[in-house]
């Protein structure tokens, strides 16, 4: 039997997606474009940001849409010192969840730090808006410290 | 605009991923082969099928196929369809033929063009040989035959198709 | 209602990458073996057969129409597939039994994670509107539940050593482990973070490899006169895809799924639980309730070699393998899926008459 070679080819898969919003996330998305951020009211009154069309405990249909800060404080964060090719920031920068103010449940976004130890969890933050907002989740940019 | 028109309703949200493939050892026997233009099969140890292009095993007995079998680049057509609709980032322009082809020496049809012939006056148990691209030009890939066209030789019977031995029907 | 049992578990190694292999050569080698073990020749000899795999993994769509190639399904079998860890095709095998419509089942997994960059393919699997698009990764999100725990004093930085050093320690009798060594705690905490607060030796590694298993009614096995151990329960649990809605520092849904798979009816000798990162053994430990009575991931666990879409089924089996050798009489298998631990699968192992 012969002997083969070791034979790669690297490639790229693309899958151009376009996804219907719906009235919940098309409403957080038309915010966003407006450079507003809006939650909506869980079944115990909780606010949730980004919004939920149903409450996960309930599963009731939420509708009460609620205005919540662009400021608001760090529950966890990781820091990232190698930022990966598809990373929204190519230099070191954060996750974090981040509790708006008016919100009760934290959402999932990076902040901009010049390094870790400028971060810490408590630390208040703020949205930085793209320069164009088109009504995407990356039209918060980022958060930056406050 | 009004308000209404603003509102966000659906979004672009592509997603490209980045791999880097490796052949299994298998297929990249194959194609190491095919670069010398060589056709080269596996033969099942239980059912002595030949399988082209080798994926390791037999797919019918679940067994590793390790034997290799040098191949003809003569074949009989299986079946066909003529393309008339144009496919998206496919350079050849339709109409043309894909065919399913039993290499001689094989028992399992591949896919490939079928040129040179008239569309209408394809038929199954017809006999097709590889046009080949030039030497210089060969690589790890089928598109070193650059299609099928048909030979004069007799056809196959349609029960005979798939179980000609390397040498053709005459062999 | 019948009683099912494990007959057989084979897996090969976890290997960072597989190279020159493809989908049938990884799985192959693995049923050869597991049909050895239960006496069978090839899956004519079972009723039903189920995989789980995931084609995001290598990039490669219907690979797992490729696996179907090892195993010799002519004259056609009853087949299925899911897209997730095969302890979910375990599951999916169990009610095909339970349904009166098979009294045998092979199931296997396979992943071949090397070809892409398998933190950012798993981003993928979130919130397709807000995370997805901000490609957030597997270990990031991974990060954040390590931080939480650690800011609310619940776990420390050692504490996710003591876990990595056990399981490297562990992993040297694990002759399919891709990590292992005889690694002090000192030895973790000396190494630079990674990604904050996780090092690199608190994440799983990145592996390629495949896992098989056979079960049957415990009638079948005892026909077959194999030694068997009995799954007397298995059940699993789901939390929302909100993480900011999750207790992070908690798996409720491992806890209820341990729960109605009848954990707590005796004594657990031993536990394998799908924990990709340090401090989640601490999370799933303690959902549980279990204590030094129990012997965690003998194994390693997956810090020792991570074959996504396998390794939930390599729990289960590394408990059976125990069960058979005599070292336990009861234990527990744990399988995961989703970020930090959102999904979660139960499965309780007794021994048999024969094992
Ligand atoms: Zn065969």
């Amino acid at each position: 039997m012969s002997q083969p070679e070791t034979l790669n080819q690297a490639f790229e898969l693309g899958y151009t997606y376009t996804r219907s919003t719906g009235p919940v996330i098309g409403r957080f998305l038309t915010a966003l474009k407006n450079r507003k951020i809006v939650g909506i009211k869980a079944s115990d009154s909780r606010v949730i940001v980004p919004p939920m069309e149903y409450d996960p405990d309930t599963a009731e249909e939420l509708s009460e849409f609620v205005d919540v800060g662009e400021q608001g404080e760090i529950v966890s964060f990781a820091w990232v010192k190698e930022p990966r090719e598809s990373h929204p920031m190519q230099v070191p920068f954060a996750w974090a969840m981040i509790k708006l103010d008016g919100a009760d449940v934290p959402m999932v976004h990076c902040v901009a730090a010049a390094a870790e130890s400028d971060i810490a969890t408590g630390a208040r933050v703020r949205a930085v808006w793209a320069d164009e907002t088109i009504g995407f989740i990356t039209d918060i940019r980022c958060f930056e410290l406050v | 605009m009004s308000d209404e028109q603003d509102e966000i309703t659906v979004i672009n949200a592509p997603v490209y991923l980045k791999y880097n493939f490796t052949a299994g050892k298998a297929p990249a026997r194959y194609l190491t082969q095919l670069k010398k233009g060589v056709l080269t099969g596996q033969r099942c140890p239980k059912c002595s099928a030949v399988y082209v292009p080798p994926r390791g095993s037999c797919a019918s007995c679940g067994v590793a196929t390790e034997e290799e079998v040098e191949l003809s680049d003569k074949a009989t057509v299986e079946s066909f369809t003529i393309v008339s609709i144009p496919i998206p980032g496919n350079p050849i322009e339709p109409p043309f033929v894909v065919a399913n082809l039993v290499l001689d020496g094989s028992n399992i049809s591949l896919i490939h063009l079928l040129s040179e012939c008239v569309n209408e006056d394809v038929h199954i148990g017809q006999r097709v040989q590889g046009v080949w691209n030039p030497e210089s030009e060969w690589d790890y890939s089928m598109n070193n035959i650059r299609y099928f066209k048909p030979i004069d030789e007799p056809d196959v019977p349609v029960e005979k198709i798939g179980t000609l031995p390397v040498t053709g029907l005459e062999g | 209602m019948k009683d099912i049992a494990i007959v057989a578990y084979q897996q090969s190694d976890s290997v960072s990458d597989a190279g020159a292999v493809n989908e049938v050569e990884l799985i192959m080698p693995v049923l050869a073996r597991t049909f050895e073990q239960a006496g069978l020749n090839s899956a004519q000899d079972v009723d039903f057969v189920c995989s789980g795999s995931c084609d995001y993994l290598q990039g490669a769509a219907f690979a797992f129409v490729s696996g179907v190639d090892a195993l010799g399904a002519v004259p056609p079998i009853k087949e299925s597939h899911v897209e997730m860890d095969a302890a979910w095709a375990l599951y999916e095998s169990m009610l095909k039994i339970r349904m009166g419509h098979a009294d045998s089942a092979l199931i296997y997994g396979f992943g071949k994670s090397s070809p892409g960059d398998l933190p950012t393919v798993l981003s993928q699997q979130l919130d397709p509107y807000y995370l997805a698009p901000l490609w957030v990764d597997s270990i990031s999100l991974a990060a954040l539940q390590a931080r939480l725990m650690l800011d609310k004093g619940l776990i420390t930085e050692r504490d996710m050593a003591e876990v990595v050093s056990r399981s490297r320690r562990n992993a040297m009798n694990n002759p399919h482990a891709q990590l292992s060594g005889d690694i002090s705690v000192e030895d973790v905490l000396a190494e630079e973070t990674f990604l904050s607060p996780l090092r690199k030796a608190d994440c799983s590694p990145i592996s390629d490899g495949a896992s098989a298993m056979i079960i049957a009614t415990v009638d079948q096995a005892k026909a077959w006169g194999l030694p068997y151990v009995v799954i007397s329960g298995i059940d699993h649990c789901i939390e929302t895809h909100n993480l900011g809605m999750r207790d992070l520092t908690d798996s409720v849904s491992t806890r209820m799924a341990a729960n109605h798979a009848g954990m707590n009816a005796g004594k657990v000798d031993v536990a394998e639980l799908y924990a990709p990162f340090s401090h989640q053994e601490l999370i799933l430990t303690r959902a549980l309730g279990l204590d030094k009575e129990t012997q965690v991931n003998p194994s390693g666990g997956v810090l020792a070699g991570n074959l996504m879409m396998a390794s939930g089924l390599s729990r289960i089996g590394e408990v059976f393998n125990r069960i058979v050798k005599g070292e336990a009489q009861r234990g527990i298998a744990h399988a995961t899926s989703g970020p930090c631990l959102q999904h979660n699968l139960v499965t309780v192992l007794e021994k048999g008459e024969n094992a």
